[in-house]
């Protein structure tokens, strides 16, 4: 006895529909990279792709951790602030304390994952929402970097409150992060493709990827099948709290300074990007290439309206836009069941 | 003996509630057909009926709550529309849900719970002083004949304890004057001296000539209360009948199914090699404890309603919950699991009672759905290998003829017994030493029910052990070898299928399920 085929009930509309929800986003982003490559000279050139690329890694990486965050049915608020407290820790281990760079992705690294451990223990073990966890960890940290850094910013050499000068320095090896390129290739995009190609393995061609999204879509059922549902959770949200300190390196090496005010808008950026991303590609789950492709599309939108002359707040409003379209996508015209959950909220077809 | 009396009662004046071919679907499905029942005032009518039988339907649409059935309802002779919840209270139906907290608010005072509903009505008088509140909080309590001090009606209904919830509840849904009034399962909550109150309440209810439908699990207090009892069986009125009771034709019409599908298998298994044993287990609470051995080579199956230990049996031993006393083996050796992925590592699966909730992952596809278990060895190095992933789900599909267009169908675009043969599928695919199936059958049609069957019968005669638990007598005798009667938490019998008969299980159900009744033994 074998499967029986069922008459398919497809329609042409349907088929239509699924097409678009699959191919749309992807033709918006394109169709926007020809009227921009057409109306505007110096859009076509390579600098600009390079740089356009360049200057979403930040924000696509922040976003592949709340994608990660969003595999297990969880959100992360948090990626904004981690990444603000990496760039000051970032600046602070080298110019305060007179380390070498090294030293300090060393560090900030592990107080990424440290964040995210926090964030997994206060959703896991504690068992508040995560919704509500990862905005009170966002405060904490926000105030703990504040806190370290007396509320300032902290730049090479600076003077300090005894009036004695900073010792150290950003050291050429961070900058490199931001500033060195293989070939053509800016370092910040190398490591966005490195990131983004990790994260669609893990994902979708390994067992422990399967886990997590099992974990996501029934938790209850993925226990009963032996998975191990609060450490998989624990391992995404401390995924997610790696990739915000690693965007926040990126954003220091950019600035080249402990900016204090660095990360406060990365955090819609990042949710967006990763709602956006969700729906890009019509698989209606979280996933990276589409999470990357969704962090492309607003810099290709962001460089355009830049280059346009278009004040830099229609750049928001223009965000907001592909973020509703994109929600609208994966919850209202899409016939699958939408298996984001931020919030906890699961939406059916 | 029970009798259908369906249209027994025609021609009765005011104050009538009646229904006539009332019909419930939800898509295809049909939950609820043709019931046809008129309750009269001052009457009381027991509505019992197994897990899924319709009760729950029944009395949503009843109560405004799915406006979405067809069929008449009159009240009092007008036709009516029940579209929702507040217009079926102001046409004279009351609900009380069981669960006691869901109809409390907490942060509201008691006397804003009584009086809620005015809170739904904003036209009236938006802004309510604190003393006409009280007065309509007392006025409410006072059709129970109760009266609070205004210190309890002032504190937070949070404090409440669960009987005095209970209580206000019932006021509540007793303002405006209903003539019928709906109670799920209002006692499963209280001690027996708080129920005690509560049915000297009701009687006064129907002295005074209100209409009441009490749905109950629990014979003693029907016997006790009810005026009629009505059973519902798959949906439909299989019996309304009135005193004096005969408990073992409600009981046969309660567990039992169709008689074509009763027991028709071959020579029953015998099991002989003990695969596992509970060892002195406490299921419940405050039951003594059991002993129980499953043996290989047979079908167990073990018969027992809502709270009867089945649900406890199936989470010792597949790792989900330590049972409360007493120890496990299995194949001699002591077992104690912490975690499921020790008792599938063991050999112990489970096939979970609530489909929906703790077996299939939505949007799935089938395949995915049958490896989530088995991620390890499908995958080399960590690596998922699809050819493996796919002759599992192959397997499944071609062992139990699961209806799909493949292994990367959708599990939503499934039928419901489908759906169940994945999931039954899925963990037999193991080749498990003990397969522990909690409730496989609900909501699954016949078909899929005989080949899950055949499948257990199967695995058993190649050396495994399998255990149904259920609460349908029918389906027990259609699957099981060996057939054990849980009640709270005892063992009350535990015979080979073929060396007892339904009157002897029903019996030993009823033996301990109400005490009271005289003919309890079987005959």
């Amino acid at each position: 006895m074998t499967a029986r085929p069922r008459i398919s009930s497809t329609k042409t509309s349907e088929r239509v529909a699924a097409f678009v929800v699959k191919w749309g986003f992807v033709a918006v982003t394109v169709a926007l990279i020809l009227f921009f490559v057409i109306t505007e000279p110096s859009f076509r050139t390579p600098e600009n792709f390079f740089g356009m690329l360049k200057f979403i890694a930040p924000t696509a990486i922040a976003g592949l951790g709340v994608m990660l965050a969003m595999t297990v049915g969880g959100i992360d608020l948090s990626v904004g602030a981690s990444a603000g407290f990496a760039v000051s820790i970032a600046a602070w281990t080298m110019v305060i304390g007179n380390q070498v760079g090294g030293v300090a992705v060393s560090v900030v690294l592990v107080c990424g994952l440290l964040i995210g451990a926090l964030n997994a223990f206060l959703i896991v073990v504690a068992r508040i929402p995560d919704l509500l966890a990862t905005l009170t960890t966002m405060f904490v940290i926000v105030g703990l970097k504040l806190i370290i850094v007396d509320g300032k910013s902290i730049s090479s050499q600076m003077t300090l409150s005894n009036g004695t000068t900073a010792p150290g320095r950003f050291t050429a090896d961070f900058l490199w992060l931001d500033r060195g390129s293989i070939g053509p290739v800016p370092v910040p995009v190398i490591i966005l493709v490195v990131i983004t190609v990790l994260l669609w393995f893990l994902l979708e061609r390994t067992r422990w990827g399967r886990a997590l999204f099992a974990v996501g879509a029934n938790p209850e059922a993925a226990r009963l099948a032996g998975i191990r549902v609060q450490w998989y959770r624990t391992l995404a949200y401390m995924g997610c709290g790696l990739l915000a300190s690693v965007a926040g390196l990126l954003l220091a090496a950019r600035i080249g300074q402990g900016d204090v005010s660095a990360g406060n808008s990365l955090l819609l950026d990042a949710v967006a990007v990763a709602l956006v991303g969700v729906s890009v590609l019509g698989i209606g789950r979280p996933n990276a290439w589409g999470t990357a492709l969704g962090a492309v599309l607003i810099a290709v939108m962001v460089t355009g309206f830049t280059m346009l002359g278009l004040p830099y707040y229609a750049q928001d409003f223009g965000k907001g836009i592909v973020l509703l379209i994109a929600l609208l996508f994966s919850f209202t015209f899409s016939r699958r069941r939408t298996v984001v959950t931020a919030g906890s909220t699961t939406s059916a077809s | 003996m029970t009798s259908p009396s369906l249209n027994a009662h025609e021609g009765h004046g005011a104050g009538v509630v009646s229904l006539a071919g009332v019909s419930v679907a939800y898509g295809s499905n049909v939950v609820l057909t043709d019931v046809s029942l008129e309750f009269h005032p001052g009457e009381i009518v027991a509505l019992l009926g197994a897990n899924g039988a319709g009760k729950s339907t029944l009395i949503k649409a009843l109560s405004g709550a799915n406006p979405r059935y067809s069929g008449e309802v009159r009240i009092g002779g007008d036709a009516v529309h029940l579209s929702s919840p507040v217009q079926a209270r102001r046409l004279g139906i009351s609900a009380v849900h069981q669960k006691v907290a869901d109809g409390i608010v907490p942060g509201l005072s008691v006397a804003e719970n009584l009086t809620l509903d005015d809170l739904a009505q904003a036209t009236r008088r938006p802004l309510r002083s604190r003393g006409s509140a009280f007065a309509d909080a007392r006025a409410a309590l006072d059709t129970l004949g109760l009266s609070w001090s205004d210190g309890v009606l002032g504190s937070d209904a949070a404090g409440l304890a669960i009987s005095d919830a209970q209580l206000v509840v019932l006021a509540r849904a007793l303002r405006g004057t209903p003539q019928l009034l709906i109670l799920d399962e209002p006692t499963s909550a209280l001690t027996a001296a708080e129920a005690e109150r509560l049915f000297e309440v009701l009687r006064a209810l129907r002295a005074k000539g209100l209409s009441i439908i009490y749905v109950s699990h629990r014979f003693g207090e029907i016997e006790a209360l009810a005026d009629r009892v009505v059973v519902l069986r798959d949906g439909r009125v299989q019996s309304d009948s009135a005193r004096p009771f005969e408990w073992h034709g409600i009981l046969h019409d309660m567990l039992g199914r169709a008689a074509e599908l009763s027991h028709d298998r071959g020579a029953a298994q015998r099991g002989h090699e003990v695969v596992a044993t509970l060892d002195g287990v406490t299921l419940l609470p405050e039951s003594e404890p059991v002993s129980l051995e499953i043996r290989a080579g047979e079908v167990l199956g073990v018969l027992g309603l809502i709270g009867a230990g089945k649900t406890e049996i199936a989470e010792a031993l597949a790792g989900l919950a330590a049972p409360l006393g007493g120890s496990l083996t299995l194949a001699g050796a002591p077992y104690s699991p912490k975690r499921p992925r020790h008792a599938i590592d063991a050999g112990v699966v489970l096939v979970p009672e609530d489909r929906q909730r703790q077996g299939i992952l939505p949007g799935w596809s089938v395949q995915r759905n049958v490896t989530v278990p088995f991620l390890r060895s499908s995958s080399v190095g960590g690596l998922l290998t699809k050819r493996l992933e796919r002759s599992r789900a192959e397997g499944v599909i071609d062992s139990l003829s699961v209806v799909t267009t493949g292994p990367d169908e959708s599990i939503d675009d499934l039928s419901g017994g489908n759906q169940q043969k994945v999931v039954v599928g899925r963990w037999l695919s193991a080749g498990p030493r003990l397969a522990l199936l909690d409730e496989p059958f609900r909501g699954v049609d016949i078909a899929a029910r005989r080949e899950i069957g055949t499948r257990l019968a199967e695995i058993a005669a190649g050396g495994a052990a399998a255990v149904v638990l259920s609460s349908d007598v029918d389906e027990i005798f259609e699957v099981a070898d060996r057939i054990v009667v849980l009640v709270a938490g005892r063992i009350e019998l535990d015979r080979y299928a073929d060396e007892t008969d339904r009157a002897s299980v029903i019996g030993a159900f009823l033996g301990a399920a109400h005490p009271s009744s005289p003919e309890g033994a079987p005959e």
